[in-house]
């Protein structure tokens, strides 16, 4: 029995290790903002949110579509998803405090311990069939339908029944049947619990060939070794069942567990919805394209973790860019660049994990990664020269990137004078794009933005900051050729009122 | 018959062993390689073997015929594996002693038996089938042969054999309800833990956690166990008899020749399973040539082995180094920059020279060595004294005590030596040592800061250690014969980091 609300066809492993440069993605998209708002303060959705946006990347375009349908299920009844997700930590309270006794991992103690566990699992099977029963009709999407058929098949009323009864046998009330054979050292061993034979009164066979000769001795009631002795061998005998029970309630338990970590992509997903509806923020699911087709546009994308953070919706952005790579965006500082270059990452891993982004529309290829190359202010554990330390991190980029991976560059290579900076820009583009790598690129390295078109990339899209007729930032990114100042005279004469 | 030894050709009496480490041991790093060696056989006692270098040219090559026959196909692991049989059944009669229920001890020495002739049998296939040689090992198997057949071993393994078979066709039910304990025959029932399985079927997901526990019956028999086998002995009388007959019979079943075979063969496969690792990584061994009377020597691609071992467990390479002396050359003088492998290298030396010595393989890929008649070492320990006169007279008397006694068949060692008094001194000194070495006509390998020894004779060689012109930030610890440099290197950044446009193209994944 298998959740499948997140794959199709398999589980979903949260356990997988994010991608090794997952903390630079957190730093630099400003996505802790985004976690807090998807998980509401619960650490348990924390860590699926966390999981789920970082690890997208190798999310099928069918799969992305498959949590689509999903998510619109729950968007919705969400009442219903809830109800559902508070059966699977209902089922994890519980089984802590059963969960104690677990600790004196002896056979005898671990088979006492897996019949309660058991026990109070047969209970929560019983609620997921009656969430069934009620709302099943409810649901469209091919997951929640494949769910629904499969708890109405697996968990009949009979079949309930059925294990409660053996559960019950299992507490031994009429002594326990044990097969041994002597090993090594004419040494007990091979101890086995049986299931004894139900005896014929008469057996004429049994008479004759003495089969029922047997040699009896009882343990004197003070002697405590001996039946220390004979726990002992119990405990040996009991090691397979004891085993098989306990392994029965852990697929049970994770059965639960699983649902539980599905359903929560959901909830996370149901609170993010319900936060921005709060603050009139649009949200739209996406399009995702095979990262051949070469199309990466949208209208109205706007950064959520800055929507969130002012607590309102902020200016969007439209971008028509199949076919362009790379992106070189320019202009005014201030002017909401690096914003832009976070509401693109953001939307990317929204998108490729399955949930709606923030924005009108958003037609995109799939990557296979994301890596981000944002200029460090200031590092204090920095040993080596800030060149240096660019250079270093660009190089762990290499190690690991590849064909259909994305990448943002954020004002990166100006720890030198602008000349050398352009210089290793230009090649480290130059050599990303060739390599079919789609590349983002903020910078006001002037010599750099002007000259990347003529090292035979054509396909170059310029995109610029907005500035107004009287000098005031819209926040808004146009398409633009490179203006070769950065504006730095406005935001001085603003700053010092001049 | 009787058996000789597969160490000397005649028998060397084991009271002619050196029981006490070497003084060339711990700068050289002997000291360490050898307790790698045989760490976890401390039983054979096997430190006096590789405290005793081969006493001449004969028995380092009987030694080195028969590792060579040992190393040849399967034979390392047929004996690792009676060694390890044999080792087995001496722990089962340490055991036995012990035992306190008679059940118990036939048990144990039974089984005994049983390991002894199983290993005793197989050692003797695998030897017939191994194209021996070796005139040690040739002489051994004929010794093993002839103990294979006579009656003696063949009766008490037949014997054995039925016993067990017998013992373990027994299988029994214990009925246990609260205090009362049932012993009949076992006649079938069920496995309960399939019907569970079977049940939850529907829930099983791919590999999980096992709750099997693993210490709940200790090892050996206690009362209750005793009792109920004493139960079992009733059930089947006649098969106990005949083991308490035969443990009675057989007390002393092990063959003192195999016991000699076993300690005096874990000298070679200790030290070829010590090797083992540093070979599959690609560190070539070979076995060196020695010669008595020429001082031409040579090793080709020679290591540090102490430091090959540790490097191959991280699976990282080591860099070799050659040498070789001809005509009247004798002294090595190495200079160079430091942390450039100087020390490796002599220790490498050394040990080329100690371990060719014992009569097994030596790092390198072609050896030709010098038969010497003692080994003296003299490094730096890198203490910080502060009584600087008091050290440079320890030390200079340290050098003489090994100059009064070398000879002219000896080989000294020295690293930097003189490195706390002042250049002057230093110079002064060296060059007065340096005469009363050349006036030995020994082999020597002096690793020193003073550029001039290395010009001193046409007997002294200068050896430099290096870097690499190409990538000067990557030590390479290579010592080659040439005059000594002072090379300064410098990087542009950018093509530090390798991330040119023409590198990139080459770094990208597709």
């Amino acid at each position: 029995m298998k959740p499948l609300l997140m794959f199709k066809d398999h589980d979903f492993d949260i356990q997988a290790a994010p991608p090794l440069n997952s903390e630079f993605l957190i730093q630099d998209l400003e996505l802790n903002v985004l976690f807090n708002a998807m998980s509401t303060g619960d650490p348990f959705l924390l860590n699926t949110a966390k999981h789920t946006l970082l690890s997208c990347f190798e999310n099928s375009i069918e799969t992305i579509r498959y949590r689509q349908d999903i998510l619109r299920d729950a968007l919705a009844n969400p009442t219903v998803i809830r109800e559902l997700y508070q059966t699977t930590v209902e089922s994890e309270d519980r089984k802590k405090r059963l969960w104690s006794s677990i600790f004196n991992n002896s056979p005898g103690s671990i088979l006492n311990t897996a019949v309660d566990k058991l026990s109070m699992f047969v209970t929560l099977l019983r609620e997921l069939k009656i969430v069934e029963e009620l709302h099943r009709h409810k649901f469209q999407s091919e997951g929640m339908t494949r769910f629904f058929n499969m708890v109405r098949s697996e968990l009949d009323h009979n079949y309930l029944n059925g294990i409660e009864t053996h559960l019950k046998r299992l507490k031994f009330y009429k002594g326990m049947h044990i097969s041994a054979a002597p090993g090594k050292g004419n040494e007990g061993g091979s101890y086995m619990l049986r299931k004894p034979f139900r005896k014929k009164k008469y057996d004429l066979k049994r008479i004759i060939f003495r089969e029922d000769e047997a040699y009896s001795f009882s343990i004197p009631p003070r002697d405590e070794s001996g039946f220390r002795a004979l726990t002992s061998i119990k405990d040996a005998a009991l090691n397979e069942t004891a085993n098989a029970l306990a392994v029965s309630a852990d697929h049970i338990d994770s059965f639960f567990k699983n649902l539980r970590i599905e359903l929560s992509f959901y909830i996370c997903s149901l609170n993010l919805a319900e936060h921005l509806s709060g603050l009139n923020c649009s949200f739209t699911f996406p399009s995702p394209h095979l990262s051949e087709e070469k199309i990466f546009s949208f209208k109205s994308l706007y950064d959520i973790s800055l929507s969130l953070t002012m607590k309102r919706s902020v200016t969007g952005n439209d971008m028509t860019g199949d076919s362009r790579n790379p992106v070189i965006i320019t202009g005014a500082n201030q002017g909401g660049k690096s914003t832009f270059l976070r509401s693109i990452g953001i939307a990317q891993l929204m998108m490729q994990c399955g949930m709606f982004v923030p924005a009108d529309a958003y037609n995109a290829g799939l990557c296979n990664a994301l890596f981000t190359h944002f200029r460090r202010e200031e590092d204090p554990a920095m040993k080596s020269g800030r060149l240096d330390e660019e250079l270093l991190r660009m190089d762990e980029i290499i190690l690991n990137i590849k064909k259909d991976s994305m990448i943002l560059f954020n004002e990166s290579f100006s720890s030198t004078n602008e000349r050398e900076g352009s210089e290793i820009a230009r090649q480290i583009t130059r050599a990303l794009a060739e390599k079919n790598i789609r590349v983002f690129f903020v910078t006001h390295l002037y010599d750099f933005a002007c000259s990347i078109r003529q090292s035979g990339l054509s396909g170059t899209l310029f995109l610029r900051a907005e500035r107004e007729e009287d000098g005031r930032r819209s926040y808004r990114i146009i398409e633009g050729e490179p203006l070769p100042t950065a504006f730095g005279e406005d935001l001085y004469r603003e700053i010092f009122k001049e | 018959m009787f058996y000789s030894s597969i160490l000397y050709k005649d028998n060397f009496e084991d009271n002619n062993k050196i029981s006490k480490e070497p003084p060339c041991f711990t700068d050289l790093n002997l000291d360490r390689i050898v307790n790698s060696v045989i760490s976890g056989k401390e039983e054979y006692n096997l430190k006096p073997f590789f405290y005793t270098p081969a006493p001449d040219i004969e028995t380092i090559l009987y030694r080195q015929e028969a590792a060579k026959d040992i190393e040849h196909g399967t034979l390392f692991e047929d004996l690792k594996s009676f060694a390890h049989s044999i080792s087995t059944v001496r722990r089962y009669i340490r055991m036995i002693e012990k035992l306190n229920f008679m059940l118990h001890r036939e048990g144990w020495f039974l089984e005994a038996v049983i390991v002894y002739c199983d290993a005793v049998i197989s050692l003797e296939k695998d030897l017939l089938r191994a194209d021996l040689k070796s005139n040690g090992l040739l002489k051994f198997r004929e010794y093993l042969t002839h103990y294979v057949q006579s009656p003696d071993f063949t009766s008490i393994h037949s014997e054995a054999l039925k016993l067990k078979s017998d013992i373990s066709s027994i299988q029994y039910l214990i009925e246990i309800k609260n205090e009362k304990v049932t012993v009949r025959k076992y006649k079938g029932e069920k496995d309960y833990s399939t019907e569970i399985k079977e049940l939850f079927s529907r829930f099983t997901r791919g590999e999980s956690r096992k709750y099997l526990s693993k210490v709940t019956i200790p090892l050996g028999m206690n009362h209750i166990e005793a009792r109920i086998m004493d139960c079992v002995a009733k059930l089947r009388p006649g098969v106990f008899y005949n083991l308490h007959e035969f443990s009675i019979n057989n007390n002393d079943f092990m063959d003192s020749g195999i016991i000699s075979f076993a300690r005096e063969i874990q000298f070679y496969i200790s030290w070829l399973d010590y090797i083992a690792k540093m070979k599959n990584t690609g560190f070539a061994f070979c076995y060196p040539e020695f010669s008595a009377s020429s001082k031409n020597i040579h090793c080709h691609a020679g290591f540090d082995l102490a430091l090959a071992h540790k490097l191959s467990k991280e699976n990282m390479p080591v860099v070799c180094n050659d040498f070789y002396l001809t005509g009247k050359e004798r002294i090595i003088v190495v200079s160079g920059p430091n942390q450039g492998g100087k020390t490796t290298f002599a220790r490498d030396f050394g040990q080329i020279h100690y371990i060719g010595s014992l009569g097994l393989t030596v790092p390198g890929r072609e050896a030709r060595l010098y038969l010497f008649d003692d080994i003296f070492t003299h490094f730096e320990k890198g203490e910080n004294i502060s009584d600087l006169r008091g050290k440079l007279q320890d030390d200079l008397i340290r050098i003489e005590d090994f100059l009064s006694r070398a000879t002219t068949r000896s080989i000294i060692i020295m690293n930097e030596i003189f490195t706390s008094t002042t250049l002057h001194d230093a110079v002064f000194l060296s060059g007065k040592i340096m005469e009363r070495i050349n006036s030995l006509d020994l082999i020597c390998v002096w690793i020193t800061f003073v550029d001039e020894l290395s010009e001193y004779s046409e007997s002294t060689v200068s050896m430099v250690s290096s870097v690499d012109p190409d990538a000067p930030e990557i030590r390479t610890f290579k010592i080659s014969r040439r005059p000594a440099d002072g090379l300064a290197y410098a990087m542009s950044i950018s093509e530090k980091y390798g991330l040119t446009y023409n590198s990139l193209i080459e770094r990208i994944k597709t």
